[in-house]
């Protein structure tokens, strides 16, 4: 059958990078929680996932929120239900955008980043270079970015979320003349601690996904510079459909019926 | 009873798919003793000694350190044996987000075994050894000449004093001038430190400074090995083709169309 063939082979390759991908994940989590540790490499990393992402992530959720409550006037004032606005803004930018959208800005900034740094010292031999030194590269390269990665990312989500009913709020009192207390007052009394919970159990999920595909991609990169850059790519985009994909099933599973 | 040679290579194979790139091969490198493993691009000898290192894992064969097997070794054993391997790779491999001082002092540190002012003050007396002043452990690797990253990356090999020192193309890359400096570079550290030491290269000029015995790989194996002052009388035709470098002879490039 030369058509199955093809498929076979493209199923079989992904099978086998499925099963490499995750063995590679579960020797990187158990060194997360392994003696010796890095603090020193963890901080540095907190640092540049959380507060060097934070004027990206704050920009994305502040015009989020603003576009969100300026669509939902223009529907909900057909049916008089301008009251809703507030809390569509503050539901949407909680469960879903907030977390979503600073997942994907951070999957651009720093999974290619991460994928770029490590697939250079994959390709300059500096990764040989580690283990020559006595230090495994999976403890010393990939544990403290996906540590790093889960702290930072729900308190960048935290962040995201602030901003984007900030951004709505805006809109709501200065363009679509709300009172602000009430604006504030409807907010509040549709959130629900949970709203903000499953966001923030998405954002470390997604710090997860984000450095472990950053990771992944640069220490098995080859061929040069060429190598590095589609590992950067493959990195971006894996980690981007991944956060699509898990922010449903996490979405099914708080809030599914 | 002879002494146990301090790495002993035996039977050894490695092949990547149908490529077989070690055929055999059989080597020994005594205490305190400097054996080159000369031969051209693509005969094996980068992963004879990535095999040596841990680094690739041989399909078949023997490698012992000091009469202990390393092959099927666990990654803690392995882990511990590298404290006793220094090895300077052919880009130097310096790590780009540490400065000079260090990237000599990685070593030292990730071992523990001496306080941090102390590790600081046996680099720089290493790079002192090597030719560097104090002001050169301020820098970054990128604001180095290849030169003196070549030695950077000889300082950071004998910085925690190893019993064996492996060199990956000690010359490749450098001037004649620079090459001959590394060349006695490697001759007095790997003597002051009484270390044992094993080189790849393909630079017969390179091989007469620092063996005391040669080797020649040749399609994965070794076809001949000797006292450096006999390897102009070796009577193999293939080591008379490759030390005058002629095109004409039983080594025939292999040209892919």
């Amino acid at each position: 059958m030369p058509i199955l063939a093809p498929i076979g082979r493209v199923f079989l390759g992904f099978l086998a990078m499925t099963g490499r991908l995750c063995q590679f994940a579960g020797a990187s989590v158990s060194h997360c929680v392994r003696p010796p540790f890095f603090p020193r490499l963890v901080t540095h990393q907190m640092i540049e996932i959380g507060y060097y992402s934070l004027p990206v992530v704050g920009l994305t959720a502040i015009f989020t929120g603003m576009v969100l409550a300026l669509q939902s006037y223009t529907g909900f004032s057909r049916f008089n239900a301008e009251s809703a606005i507030a809390a569509v803004v503050v539901l949407s930018v909680t469960r879903e955008l907030g977390p979503v959208l600073a997942g994907l800005m951070v999957a651009g900034r720093i999974g290619a980043a991460m994928a770029a740094e490590i697939g250079t010292m994959r390709v300059t031999e500096q990764i040989d270079a580690l283990t020559a030194l006595s230090t495994n590269p999976q403890k010393y390269l990939v544990a403290p970015r996906i540590l790093a990665g889960i702290m930072m990312l729900p308190l960048l989500v935290l962040v995201a979320d602030i901003i984007g009913v900030f951004g709505g709020f805006l809109i709501g009192v200065y363009k679509l003349d709300f009172n602000a207390v009430n604006y504030l007052k409807l907010t509040f009394e549709f959130l629900e601690p949970l709203d903000v919970i499953s966001g923030l159990v998405k954002a470390a999920m997604f710090g997860f996904i984000i450095t472990v595909m950053g990771c992944y991609h640069g220490y098995h990169s080859d061929g040069g510079a060429q190598g590095v850059g589609k590992a950067t790519t493959n990195a971006v985009v894996s980690s981007s459909v991944l956060i699509l994909a898990f922010n449903y099933l996490i979405t099914a599973l708080f809030f599914g019926v | 009873m002879a002494d146990t040679p301090k790495i002993k290579l035996t039977n050894v194979h490695k092949a990547f798919g149908a490529n077989q790139v070690l055929r055999g091969v059989n080597l020994e490198v005594g205490a305190g003793e400097s054996v080159v493993v000369i031969g051209g691009s693509g005969t094996g000898k980068s992963v004879m000694l990535k095999c040596i290192l841990g680094l690739l894992e041989p399909d078949a064969g023997s490698i012992q350190i000091d009469g202990q097997e390393v092959v099927g070794m666990s990654a803690g054993d392995r882990e511990a044996l590298m404290h006793k391997f220094g090895m300077l790779f052919q880009g130097a491999a310096l790590f780009d987000s540490l400065s000079v001082i260090d990237n000599v002092a990685f070593g030292l540190l990730r071992a523990g075994k001496v306080p941090r002012d102390e590790a600081y003050r046996i680099a720089d007396q290493k790079l002192r050894q090597v030719g560097l002043g104090p002001d050169v452990g301020k820098l970054w690797p990128s604001e180095l000449s290849g030169g003196m990253k070549k030695r950077v990356g000889l300082a950071r090999a004998i910085a925690t004093e190893p019993e064996i020192i492996f060199f990956d193309e000690p010359t490749t890359g450098l001037d004649p001038i620079m090459g001959d400096v590394i060349n006695d570079l490697i001759v007095e550290c790997t003597r002051d430190l009484g270390a044992s030491a094993l080189s790849i290269t393909h630079d017969m000029a390179s091989a007469r400074k620092i063996a005391h015995r040669i080797a020649m790989l040749y399609k994965g194996e070794i076809i001949w090995a000797g006292p450096v002052a006999e390897v102009d009388r070796s009577g193999n035709d293939y080591v008379e083709q490759f030390i005058h470098g002629r095109a004409e002879g039983p080594i025939q490039m292999e040209l892919k169309a």
